[in-house]
Parts: C-alpha cells; structure tokens; sequence
C-alpha cells in the first residue's frame, strides 16, 4: 500500500464530483455505479449517470473491448450530464486504466488494483511495461495503489467462499472505501444486498463483509489524505426518486393504461438496448398489462397492432435494426388508422452498429422511413426522467388521432439515471377514448371534425362488424378503393390529420432570450449537454438561447417565428445532422450543423466551445 | 357455445356488401360458402368473429365475410391474429392465408402460433402456385415445376403443410377439398370445436395458374379410392363402398381389409402415425388422408396469460399507480 504527497487529512466540501468506475465487464462495475448512484439519490445529490459497457456479455478477460465502465456526476446543484472529466477513477485492472486514464482530470484522485497487474493482465491490456512503475503517474495524479484481490480474500475469510468466489466481491470492497472517502453512509447498499442475496446466506456475508472492510481499510489505512463532503442539491420541492430512461418508460406506458383506462397489450422481441422495458413492463401484471415476447420484431409490431383492433392500447419497442424491420406493418397502422405507440431505444448504427453506445441517427427512420406516404407522428424524450411524460403524450397522440406514434429515446437515456421528482396523479390528464357503439351512424372511416380521427369500433361490438386492411380505401367507407382521385383524397387526409397533432402542444419554451444572436435548438439526450453549456454561455452574458424540441413531427406551430427571431441557429445532434436537414428543408433557413456520431454523448464543453465560437 | 340468447343466422348473415372478385371457377368461392355456412350454425354471436387474413388471393377472404375483418399484411396473419385473441380471448379468431403467405413469408409465424397453442382456427388454402403475383412456384409446388420463375424446373423440394403443423406442435391438424362441400364443413366444425391451435389444409384449385393440381386426388373419378377420410377413433377404412381398409406394420403402412382395419388415433401423444401417413406419396398406392390427422389437448397461451394476470391481482391488488410511481428509495425535499 503506497500513497502519493501525503498531508494532514481532513473533510472538504465540494459542490460537486464526477467519478468513474472502470473495470473487466465481469467486474460488477454497473452494479456498483449503480450503488454510488443510488446512495447519492437518497442523499439528495443531483446526479446523472453514463453507463458504457461492451456489447459482449463477457469480453475476453482483461483486455481492452472488455473494459466496462460507469461514470456518476452527483453535484449539489441542478446538473444535466453526467460531467466531461472525471475526478476520481477507480481501475480495476491495467486494462481499464489504459482506456480511461486520458480522460482523467490532471490532479484527480486515481485507484488503482495493483492485484491484477501481473505480467499476464499487462499482456492483455498491451502494456509492454508496468505504468504504474512510471513516476509521471504519481506526479500528474493523487494515486491510490491498493491490492484489492488480497484484501477481499482476507475481508471474506470465515465466509466458505472459494477464492474465486470471493474475489468476485472486491467490487464491494472499491465501493466501501469511496464511501468512506466521499462520507457516505453504507445502508443503501446494504439493505440492497440483503435483499438481492436473502437466499444466498454465504454470497451475502461476503459482499457485506467486503464492503465494510474497504470502508474500514479506507478509514484507517490512511490511504486517503482527504474526504470530501458533495451536500445536497436545491432541487425543486417534492418528492423524488432515482430513475433510469427505460423503467420510466415502462412506468409512463402503465400511467397511460390508467389514464385512458385500456390495458398495455406490449409485443416486443429481446434487442439492446430496449429490452429493459419489456422486463420492467412484465413485473406489472398486477395492472393487467399484458407482455407478449414475439417471435420476431415483424410480430411483435403486428401483435400489437392486432390487440389495438381488439380495443387495447398496442405498444412495440426496439431499437433501429427491429425497428427497420416493424417498418411495414407501421405503413399498415398508418393505413387501417389504429392507435400504436412505437419506441425507439436508438444506438449506433447502421445495421447491427454499436448495440450499447448511444447515437440519435434515427430521426430519418421515423419521420420518413416508410413506403409511400405515410406520415406519423414522432416524439422524443430529453432525459431519464422524461421518458415517463413522452410514454404518456405518445398514447396521448396515438389515442386521440387514431394513429401509430414513435417514441425516440436512446441508449444513453434508457440507461442512465437522474433523480426525478415523482408527480403527484393529479398532474396527470385524463386521456378521453371512445370505443363507438353507435351502429345508427358507423362509418369505419368517417372522421372526428375536429380531430380528423376516424371512429374505433371494437370486435365484440354488436352492429359494427366491418373489414379493415392495408388496400386503399373509400373516404368514409373504408370499402377498397382504387379511384385516383379517392387515393389522393385519402393521401390528404391521413397527412392532414398528422399536421393537426401540432395543435394539440403548449407553446414552445424559449430558455434563455427570445431573440438575439444565437439560437442552439436540439432535440433527445443531448438536452443536459446543451442546457449546461448554455448556462455556462449566460454566466458570461453570452448572448444565446436554447430550444429542445419534444415533438420531433409535425414540428411545433410556433417554431418557424422563433427561429426567425435569432441571427443563427446551431443544431447539435448525435448523427449528421438529420435535424438540421429537416429545419432546413421546412423553413428555408441557413441553420448551422453541430454532428457527433461516436457513439457517445456530446460534452457540455464541446457544445460551449461552439457557442463561444458563434456568440463570444 | 349455442345459449338461448344466441340469435339465429342464416348463410347470408354472413355475406358483406362487397363483390367478390375471385376468378370464374376459383376453388376460393367454395371454400368461402363453407365457412359461411358453418359460422352461420355454430351458435357464436356474429360480432364475436374477427377473420384476420395477410396477402394474397385466398387473403382478400375477410373482406367478403360480414364479420369484423383484417386483411393485413403479407405473412402476418398469425402475429395480427395472436394480439387480437391475447387482447380478448373471447373472440373468435379465424386466419385465413394461402401456401405462399403461410409458408413462405409468414413461415416463422405459422409455426410459432402452433407451438402457443392459441386457440384459433387457420384455414391455409393450398393451391401449390402463387396466384397473386401471376404463377410463379410456391412453397408447396412440386419438384420440377415449371413456371414463370423457373422456366427450367423448379429445383426446391416442397414442404408438407400436414408435417410442417404436426412438426411445430398444432394440437388440432386436419386437411379436406375445396369441392368436398360437405366434407369441408364437417373438418370446419371439428376445427372450430377444438380448444385450441386448430390448422386446416385446404387443396385449393387455381383454375388460372395451376388448373388441376390436385385432379389426381381429388376429381370425382378417383377421389374415393385415392382418399382415407380419417376420423378419430373410426376404423381407417375408404373406398366407394367403404371396402378397403389400412393398418399399421412396424416398418409401413398396408391395405387390407375393413374389419381388419386399425382404429384411427388422432390423439396419439407423438402423432408418429399421423406423421407416418401424411407421407404417403400422392401416386402411389396408399390412399392421402383426409380429415383430423392430430387433436390433442395442451394448455391456451392466452389462458394461461390472463390467469398469470388474475393471480397477480389475486396476490398484489390491483395495480397502484401511486405506489408504482414511489417504488424503490424516495426522499423528499422541502
């Protein structure tokens, strides 16, 4: 055990504090972010968190694919990305510190495991020398070398565990001593593993045993000079609750069964990074929601859509390869005007891509990705948290126009997690649905003036017997139909319908100044990126708004004057810029393009540093 | 189930508005009467009937039925078909699709439907052609076939729609004739009474594309000795006067006389036998059966989804969306 610059130690107060966890994807290393973050919440920190795992369920054993990673901000005031640089970074073996250590800040505080630093690990890692012999390590860093492996095979002594066994505890031992360090309190993780273990009596000793020990080791071993103290954040009154993008999605569609009183008839086909909605959706079967696993993606749509034509409200979920292949059965839901909401969980593509990095290069896909003219409308979800409003408006939609509606959220999103206040259900509109029984007047497809819907009539209904199908129909009939003028009638109304969702939004929030030099205009995950950087832009009187568009198509009624109301408009967007050729080809405007496709998140400083470009 | 409140009905309750617009002669006319006729007396309300069809000739079948009806898309019958009856098991679902829908495009459906054991009927009309798309060979098409995209042969082997059901686990498989009126509606009841996945091979002619495909097992001249009708638990007899009859050997199937005919086991738990005797070569010497080939009972896929359902109720409660929302750590700040 060695520490660098050793000082007197105390407790600092920091206002904030990003740390990342980094170790062989069997490593437990989301697990325990997991734990830090849910530690933080209750703590009352706000917090973001960026999970970056390999696509492999087991990489090769110490090598550089199979490092996996996760990163948690928690700060004491509102924060909306899960931060650039991290302070901390805690290697578990040399090949985690090899991808991570670049981004570690200069002076930040670096754990490392010398017990997987064998010739071996640093063979896999492609080391050719021990870095941590290097003395610039110590220099440029506040390094913590600690053989976790030895100290968890002592901590579980007494315990049975093989050292195999054991040593898959050491995670727990990492996350006791950062506790320590940043004074958490051990409860949260304990309670948790309690419960994840009560029938594993031995497992159970062991990783309480491990994370206590690293508690105790850290409080007095003096591996640490200092501790710090992140205080609570001043978030908004009310009461919260940690939540990741893909459980909060699964929640809003349950919220939505109840609003519209229909039961969530799910079909879905297992697909990273969505499948996570179809585990949470099947524990709630208790609000009769029914979850069916399809046999392809292709049934999973056609399911839904057919439980939709029974009355339920079909759902589907993907992410852009499944969702290439639900592509025409969404043509026949926007042709037989049955509700259906459809949610993309994006990742990197094309074709299979990157599954468990982020990307947003979808937009296209849904707004136009069809045969014909097909229009629907698509929404997307900004944070973790907001995943649970877009569910809800996305049955809204699809309810009150009779259509199938996209949900975009991402990897990133369905991923991460922020504290999220928990609404109270009088926040919550009712959503009104009519299943028809009025045989008098049926016509499959006369229209609501209003909203341009066509009436759902159910099987079961006496009366309303009536043939649906993918042929163009007769306006109000729906009796097959090959007239030219009727197809471009039908053609007209099914857009027109579309076009009239944009009726049914609140106005556009402007953050930040009405008009002026700079407009950043975004849509999906990219939100906390831009709104930090924008903060940070009017913290130097920088002259720039932000705009964040929820409704992705129609846009807003609204948009076209307040884009006009800006000198520029810069649109950053994890893709090549699909946003900004849509704004482009709707207004007419020159609109600046700000892509990313790595399959990671943009910054908040790379979206600053443009800023600063275009306003400073 | 028939009940006092069950209205009557007639053949023509259950003929829409629409103009059928099949060829002169097509073998789907008949088959579109049948079913009529059998919805007509099986005692079910009428606007419990939804008939879900994908692409195809035998497809455009919903339209002309005056029931709730949904002509979707190319393959996708099963799937379209499977969230209706999970959405209500209370309707009455009946898929309609032909050999290329089914089997070729749609294949992973078909089969999967089977192996769930929804409790539907699928009626898969048989023609060995496709027709929509103007005669090129389908799944089902013999060896050798000439046609449009096989102007030298086909060179793929056909599935045996009666294998394929009994491969993927169909509780309830049968097969009858477009032109056996009434055989035809006797296979639909049994079908319809099955509680169950109920698939239901129809040799379909195509008077266009494929005239006579089936001339050797099914015109009037031979059809009697080229035919076992099998009924479960009947002795295996056929022929004009019911004078021949089949058993089983370890190694083969044999003729022999009637009384000395096996009864016929539909339910046997294998369906080795069914599965031996759907292999009998169209020009041989064994009669090709007709009639149930398999029923069996197995557990409904929907059944079992509602009852994980009412056993959650049972156990949790109703579902509270307060206590869902607050789940997990909540902390409060003022």
């Amino acid at each position: 055990m060695s520490s660098s610059a050793p000082t007197e130690r105390h407790v600092e107060v920091l206002d904030e504090v990003v740390i990342r966890f980094a170790g062989d994807s069997g490593d437990g290393m989301q697990l325990t972010g997991n734990q830090f973050t849910n530690t933080a919440a209750v703590l009352g920190n706000d917090l973001a968190t960026f999970p970056d795992y390999p696509a492999e369920i087991r990489a090769p054993a110490g090598s550089l694919p199979g490092v996996s990673g996760f990163q948690v901000r928690l700060s004491s005031h509102d924060i909306h990305t899960p931060g650039d640089a991290p302070d901390v970074l805690v290697a578990m073996n040399p090949a985690a510190l090899k991808v991570n250590l670049k981004d570690l800040k200069e002076g930040g505080l670096l754990i490392v495991n010398t017990g997987n630093f064998t010739d071996n690990d640093l063979k896999k890692a492609q080391y050719d020398h021990n870095p941590l012999e290097d003395p610039e390590l110590g220099r440029k860093y506040r390094l913590v070398r600690f053989d976790l492996n030895a100290a968890t095979i002592q901590a579980v002594e007494g315990t049975g565990l093989s050292n195999k066994e054991a040593l898959r505890c050491k995670n727990m031992l990492a996350l006791g001593m950062l506790y320590w360090v940043y004074c958490r309190p051990l409860e949260t993780t304990e309670k948790w593993l309690q419960q994840k273990f009560q029938d594993k009596p031995k497992i159970l000793e062991a990783n309480l045993k491990a994370l206590r020990a690293g508690h105790a080791i850290a409080e007095n071993a003096e591996l640490f000079q200092v501790q710090y103290k992140v205080p609570p954040a001043k978030l908004p009154p009310g009461t919260y609750r940690n939540i990741n993008g893909n459980p909060a999605t699964a929640l809003g569609l349950v919220a939505a069964s109840r609003l519209s009183g229909l039961p969530v008839f799910y079909g879905s086909y297992p697909i990273t990074p969505a499948s996570d909605i179809l585990h949470n959706l099947a524990r709630y079967k208790n609000f009769g929601v029914i979850t069916f696993q399809a046999e392809d993606e292709i049934a999973a749509v056609c399911s839904a859509l057919g439980a939709s034509f029974a009355g339920a409200l079909g759902v589907t979920a993907s992410s852009g390869p499944g969702i290439a292949l639900k592509t025409e059965a969404l043509g026949l839901a926007v042709s037989v005007e049955l509700p259906l909401v459809v949610i993309n969980v994006q990742r990197g593509g094309p074709s299979t891509g990157l599954p468990t990095k982020t990307e947003q290069a979808d937009l296209f896909q849904a707004v136009w990705g069809r045969n014909g003219e097909c229009p629907l409308p698509v929404l997307a979800a900004r944070s973790p948290g907001d995943c649970f409003w877009c569910a809800i408006e996305a049955a809204r939609i699809a309810l009150t126009y009779m259509t199938p509606v996209i949900l975009l959220t991402d990897g990133y999103l369905g991923n991460g997690a922020e504290p999220w206040r928990i609404p109270d259900l009088s926040e919550l509109a009712p959503i009104p649905v009519r299943h028809t029984k009025d045989v008098e007047n049926f016509r499959p497809f006369a229209r609501d003036p209003e909203t341009l819907a066509r009436p759902w009539a159910v099987p079961g209904t006496p009366g309303l017997e009536h043939r649906i199908g993918g042929l163009e129909k007769e306006d109000v009939s729906g009796n097959v139909n090959y007239d030219p003028a009727n197809h471009e009638k039908m053609v007209r109304l099914r857009e027109q319908k579309i076009l009239g969702v944009a009726g049914s939004y609140p106005p556009t929030e402007v953050f930040g100044p009405e008009k002026g030099r700079l407009l950043v205009l975004g849509w999906g995950s990219t939100y906390g990126a831009i709104r930090g950087a924008v903060e940070r832009a009017h913290a130097r009187s920088l002259d720039v708004a932000q705009v964040h568009l929820r409704h992705i198509w129609p846009l807003p009624n609204d948009l076209g004057d307040i884009l006009r109301s800006y000198e520029q408009v810069l649109i950053p967007e994890m893709n090549r810029g699909q946003l900004n050729r849509l704004i482009r080809s709707e207004y007419l405007l020159e609109t600046l393009s700000m892509p990313k496709v790595q399959g990671r998140p943009f910054t908040g400083r790379e979206i600053f540093e443009r800023i600063q470009e275009l306003a400073g | 189930m028939p009940t006092l409140e069950t209205p009557k009905y007639k053949k023509a309750d259950f003929v829409s508005d629409q103009e059928v617009r099949w060829c002169p002669g097509c073998g789907d006319y008949a088959i579109l009467s049948a079913v009529q006729m059998v919805m007509a007396r099986l005692g079910v309300a009428k606007e419990k009937f939804v008939c879900v069809s994908g692409i195809g000739c035998s497809s455009r079948f919903p339209y002309y039925v005056d029931t709730y009806g949904f002509h979707s898309i190319h393959g996708r019958a099963p799937a379209v078909a499977s969230g209706v009856k999970i959405a209500n098991p209370e309707l009455d679902v009946w898929v309609i699709t032909g050999d290329g829908d089914a089997l070729s495009i749609g294949g992973n459906h078909l089969i999967h439907a089977m192996r769930r054991n929804l409790d539907m009927v699928v009626l898969l009309f048989n023609n060995r052609i496709y027709g929509l798309t103007k005669g090129q060979y389908s799944p089902t098409s013999e060896r050798n076939k000439r046609t449009p995209s096989t102007p030298f042969g086909s060179v793929d082997n056909p599935f045996n729609p009666i294998a394929l059901a009994l491969g993927a686990g169909a509780t309830f498989v049968a097969r009858s004739v477009d032109t056996q009126i009434k055989h035809l509606q006797g296979v639909l009841e049994a079908a319809h009474a099955h509680q169950g996945f109920s698939f239901v091979e129809i040799l379909q002619n195509c008077v266009i594309f494929n005239d006579g495909a089936f001339e050797h097992i099914t015109s009037k001249e031979v059809r009697d000795d080229r035919q076992i009708d099998l009924q479960p638990g009947r002795p295996m007899v056929y022929g004009k006067e019911l004078d021949k009859g089949l058993r089983f050997t370890p190694s083969s199937i044999e003729i022999c006389a009637p009384e000395e005919a096996d009864l016929w086991q539909a339910d046997e738990g294998c369906g080795a036998r069914a599965y031996r005797i759907c292999h009998v070569q169209e020009n041989g010497d064994l009669p090709v059966p007709m009639g149930i080939l398999r029923q069996v009972q197995a557990p409904l896929h929907e059944a079992d989804v509602h009852e994980q359902i009412r056993l959650a109720r049972e156990k949790l409660g109703e579902g509270d969306l307060e206590a869902a929302l607050h789940a997990g750590e909540t902390w409060t700040v003022t």
